[in-house]
């Protein structure tokens, strides 16, 4: 079986050595030990595990790492710049956009994709995106307002 | 309506996971224990005995007037301590879900303290650190371990100014804390808190006498205060139990069975076992696979053979009758109140009616996981549970050692929801790691989470009933079988009434979820209370009026109502429903509106209005979060959720088959918090859970003409 040797993560390129096969959270998680990006299902069901390819949104459960070497993948390791915090971070706490945080990683990797091919989006086009992502705290209100606020859009915040 | 009785409840309640409400073992965390892990400084001890009568005191409605112990107790529940460097941690059993429990116990120890939340270290749920909790679960958290924390608080601040008045050679009325530090009347003088905690080696227990905050006091508690740690749940920081890693750490795997109950014809693992690195273990019908990487234990796992054999087994098309003909005889969810017969015989109209609830599955994002590592014959493991002194029993029986060798640690765990009680991934865990002489790390699969863990029970509800012209509801006669006897009562005075569970054989494995048998119970009970609303040609509000004396319940329900705008005209298509209900001290009623389309049947929840009522608020922004994260996981149970078997399979063993809300299910919702500063603070975590089902059935009802009485409600819409 063919084997990768690096893969370009947060701006960073990391050697690593498994099948082109595994899983890209397996390689994320258990061989570069960047745990943000959670195991939830397996199937590409639930978001836990979402990074970005290339800046796309990706589910890297159901992502060979064979197909995204050489590719830009950014992870929620990534986000935080010079200690601050991406405004959609910021917005999730301002929000209290999460409960247990299993999710969060992917909810705000999913938001920030969103963000970043359409800084205004309506709530339709909010619900739309981000329908693949699982909440079973049941946060989704919450993550909504949070990515309103980062946008700019938010009416009012919510306390 | 007088609520069961504690004693009463526990000898009904079949979760057998929440029998554990009160210690049934002595192995607590004894004074000799806290000794060796109390270093020096100042320690403040909540006897495990306070938790106690809180508890009982709660549950009788009584306000505290306890009469404590002074000595030092031998068996402690919590305790505060401030550390020769003036550090104030605060040590509990308790567990940290997602509920926010470690924001709320922070906001009542730095109230008491007069110090900052970010100045309070809450250490949680680590068996070696932390006395015995029974576990975290049944909305206790709030009503008993945060007033025993605050009564800790406030006589560490005591001590603490008497000490410090003592070294600033004033009097102690004159000490005040500000900014963390001890000063005089005119701020000439200050120490801090390092200054006043070092060198001593101080241990009280809380006195008697000690005087908390009023609520109307209440300066951070009350307050919406930001979820503790939230910047590194946010960043992807937090470690949970799955994130993990430890020096030399191998990853495990554990061979499975397709059905339940099965038993191990044979297994080839030579294959598996010449692989450099791969440990496999064999006990009786367990396999277990460890090996360096994920890459090798994928290779492990495929080289291994294995048959089972499987014995045939009830299938979802069975579960309800088999939970009927295997019941035993009711006994008595409550005491009859008069006689069915003489209520029946006052009746105008009369309705039987069956309900039921299907097995849900909780399906925590994080699933269970636990790290498990042995040092010489004392075995520590790192896992997601609820009841970490639980699991630590579970651990010491499996392994035949004694307690004190098996220390838990629960990190924040990715939620549980009432599915995390048991410890089976813990105990898989430390029998791979004993094999292979390493720490091991399991993770289970979303499938193994589905199939492997337990549910909240399916079950049958009978309600026989009878009903006045006026809308007096004369007889009440409801029997629950298998699901549960958590909220079996309610707050309806109705005059004649006999009520009882009835235990059963369940096919599959059952245990704790959010609410309990709560959920199940008000729906029976709520759609039924609409149904003869109808039959006497009611309003669902005033018919529920009517028929209870309760101020609390009638409030929240006219909460709701206003908020929702009952009794407005709905457009052809549309419907609402309303539904109230009270259990573990708090009060719910929740009003939804919902369309369906005629040709489709498609049923899109339109809007929610949800009131709550749980004494005084702790933190107006994590409770309005937790009644809105209860509504939105209500949905999936009332609309959609359930778990199909087959012959010992469970066939909706993955989120593509199990399908649970996501944001396009979720609509607007709104809170009304009612903040009551006159009564004690009661959990939150569960009761606003039970009002959806029932409001959602009878929308549905409204907008299509047809009853529906079995959840989930859509698969039955025809």
């Amino acid at each position: 079986m063919a084997n990768i040797t690096s893969l370009n993560v947060n701006g960073r390129k990391l050697p690593v050595s498994v099948d082109s096969q595994t899983s890209l959270l397996t390689v994320l998680r258990d061989y570069l030990n960047l745990t943000g990006a959670k195991y939830g299902c397996g199937e590409g069901q639930c978001g836990a595990c979402t990074v970005l390819v290339d800046g796309q949104m990706t589910r890297s459960c159901v992502t060979q790492a064979g197909k995204v070497a050489g590719k830009q993948i950014s992870t929620i390791e990534g986000l935080e710049k010079d200690g601050q915090l991406h405004p959609l971070q910021q917005a999730f706490i301002e929000a209290d956009a999460l409960q247990c945080g299993y999710c969060t990683s992917g909810m705000i990797m999913s938001g920030v994709a969103l963000l970043k091919k359409n800084p205004k989006p309506s709530r339709a086009e909010i619900v739309k995106h981000m329908d693949r992502n699982m909440c079973r705290c049941g946060t989704y209100l919450r993550i909504v307002k949070a990515i309103e606020i980062a946008s700019g859009t938010a009416k009012e915040v919510r306390k | 309506m007088k609520p069961l009785d504690d004693e009463l409840e526990i000898e009904l309640e079949i979760e057998r996971y929440e029998l554990f409400a009160d210690p049934l073992y002595n192995f607590t965390f004894n004074r000799r224990q806290f000794l060796k892990v109390f270093s020096g400084g100042i320690a403040l001890l909540v006897p495990m005995s306070n938790l106690l009568v809180a508890s009982a005191q709660q549950e009788q409605g009584e306000s505290g007037r306890g009469r404590f112990d002074q000595r030092v107790p031998n068996e402690i529940g919590a305790w505060i301590h401030i550390d020769e460097a003036g550090t104030v941690s605060v040590f509990t059993g308790k567990v940290e879900l997602g509920q926010n429990i470690r924001t709320s116990l922070a906001q009542a120890v730095a109230e008491e303290l007069h110090v900052s939340i970010e100045s309070v270290r809450m250490v949680m749920a680590d068996t070696d650190l932390t006395p015995f909790d029974a576990g975290t679960f049944g909305s206790r958290s709030i009503p008993f371990m945060a007033p025993q924390l605050r009564k800790a608080a406030a006589a560490a601040r005591e001590t603490l100014v008497a000490l410090a008045a003592d070294q600033l050679k004033v009097a102690p009325a004159e000490v005040r804390i500000v900014n963390a530090r001890f000063v005089n009347h005119d701020a000439s003088k200050s120490l801090s808190f390092a200054d006043v905690a070092k060198g001593r080696k101080l241990v009280k227990a809380i006195p008697a006498d000690v005087t908390i905050t009023a609520v109307k006091d209440w300066t951070i508690a009350g307050k919406s205060v930001p979820k503790v740690g939230a910047r590194d749940f946010v960043t992807g920081k937090h470690e949970y139990t799955s994130d993990m890693k430890r020096p030399g750490m191998l990853f495990g795997r554990v061979v499975r069975a397709a059905a339940m109950n099965s038993t191990l014809v044979s297994a080839d693992t030579k294959a598996a076992e010449a692989i450099s690195g791969v440990t496999v273990v064999r006990d009786g019908d367990f396999i277990g696979l460890a090996a360096p990487d994920p890459q090798t234990l994928a290779r492990a796992e495929k080289a291994i053979a294995v048959h089972w054999k499987a014995p045939g087994q009830t299938s979802a098309a069975q579960l309800f009758e088999q939970l009927k003909r295997e019941s035993s005889p009711g006994r008595g969810g409550a005491r009859p109140v008069g006689s069915i017969a003489d209520g029946m015989a006052q009746a105008d109209k009369k309705l039987s009616q069956a309900y039921t609830v299907a097995y849900i599955a909780h399906a925590p994002l994080e699933p269970r996981a636990a790290v498990a590592e042995w040092k010489d014959n004392k075995l520590t493991v790192w896992t997601g549970t609820q009841r970490p002194f639980g699991v630590r029993s579970e651990l010491a029986e499996a392994f035949r050692i004694p307690e004190e060798n098996v220390r838990v640690i629960v990190p924040d765990t990715g939620s549980g929801y009432g599915g995390k009680h048991s410890g089976e991934c813990a105990i898989e865990a430390a029998r791979i790691a004993r094999a292979s002489g390493k720490p091991v790390k399991l993770v289970w699969t979303r499938e193994e989470e589905f199939k492997w863990a337990y549910f909240r029970p399916a079950g049958v509800i009978e309600v026989s009933s009878g009903v006045k012209n006026d809308g007096t509801v004369t007889a009440w006669e409801f029997h629950n079988f298998n699901s549960g006897a958590s909220a079996i009562q309610s707050k309806y005075a109705f005059p004649n009434q006999n009520i009882q569970f009835h235990n059963s054989q369940s096919p599959l494995r059952q245990g704790s979820y959010r609410g309990l048998a709560a959920t199940a119970n008000h729906f029976a009970r709520e759609v039924h209370m609409d149904e003869l609303a109808q039959l006497v040609g009611m309003d669902a509000v005033a018919f529920r009026l009517k028929n209870t004396q309760d101020q609390r319940l009638k409030a929240v329900l006219e909460a709701a109502a206003q908020a929702f705008g009952w009794g407005a005209k709905r457009p052809a298509g549309r419907g609402a429903g309303i539904a109230c209900g009270f259990e573990k001290g708090s009060y719910v009623a929740t009003a939804a509106e919902v369309s369906v389309d005629p040709k489709t049947k498609k049923v899109k929840l339109e809007r929610v209005v949800a009131s709550f009522e749980c004494g005084a608020i702790v933190n107006p922004v994590h409770l309005h979060n937790q009644v809105e994260g209860a509504v939105v996981q209500a949905i999936g149970g009332a609309l959609f959720e359930t778990i199909d078997f087959q012959n010992g399979e469970i066939l909706t063993a993955k989120f593509s088959r199990y399908r649970v809300p996501r944001f396009s299910d979720v609509p607007p919702i709104e809170i009304v918090l009612l903040d009551r500063k006159d009564s004690p603070s009661a959990g939150a975590g569960e009761t606003p859970i039970v009002g959806l089902a029932p409001a959602v059935s009878t929308a549905i009802f409204e907008a299509t003409g047809q009853r529906l009485r079995s959840l989930p409600l859509v698969p039955n819409l025809s």
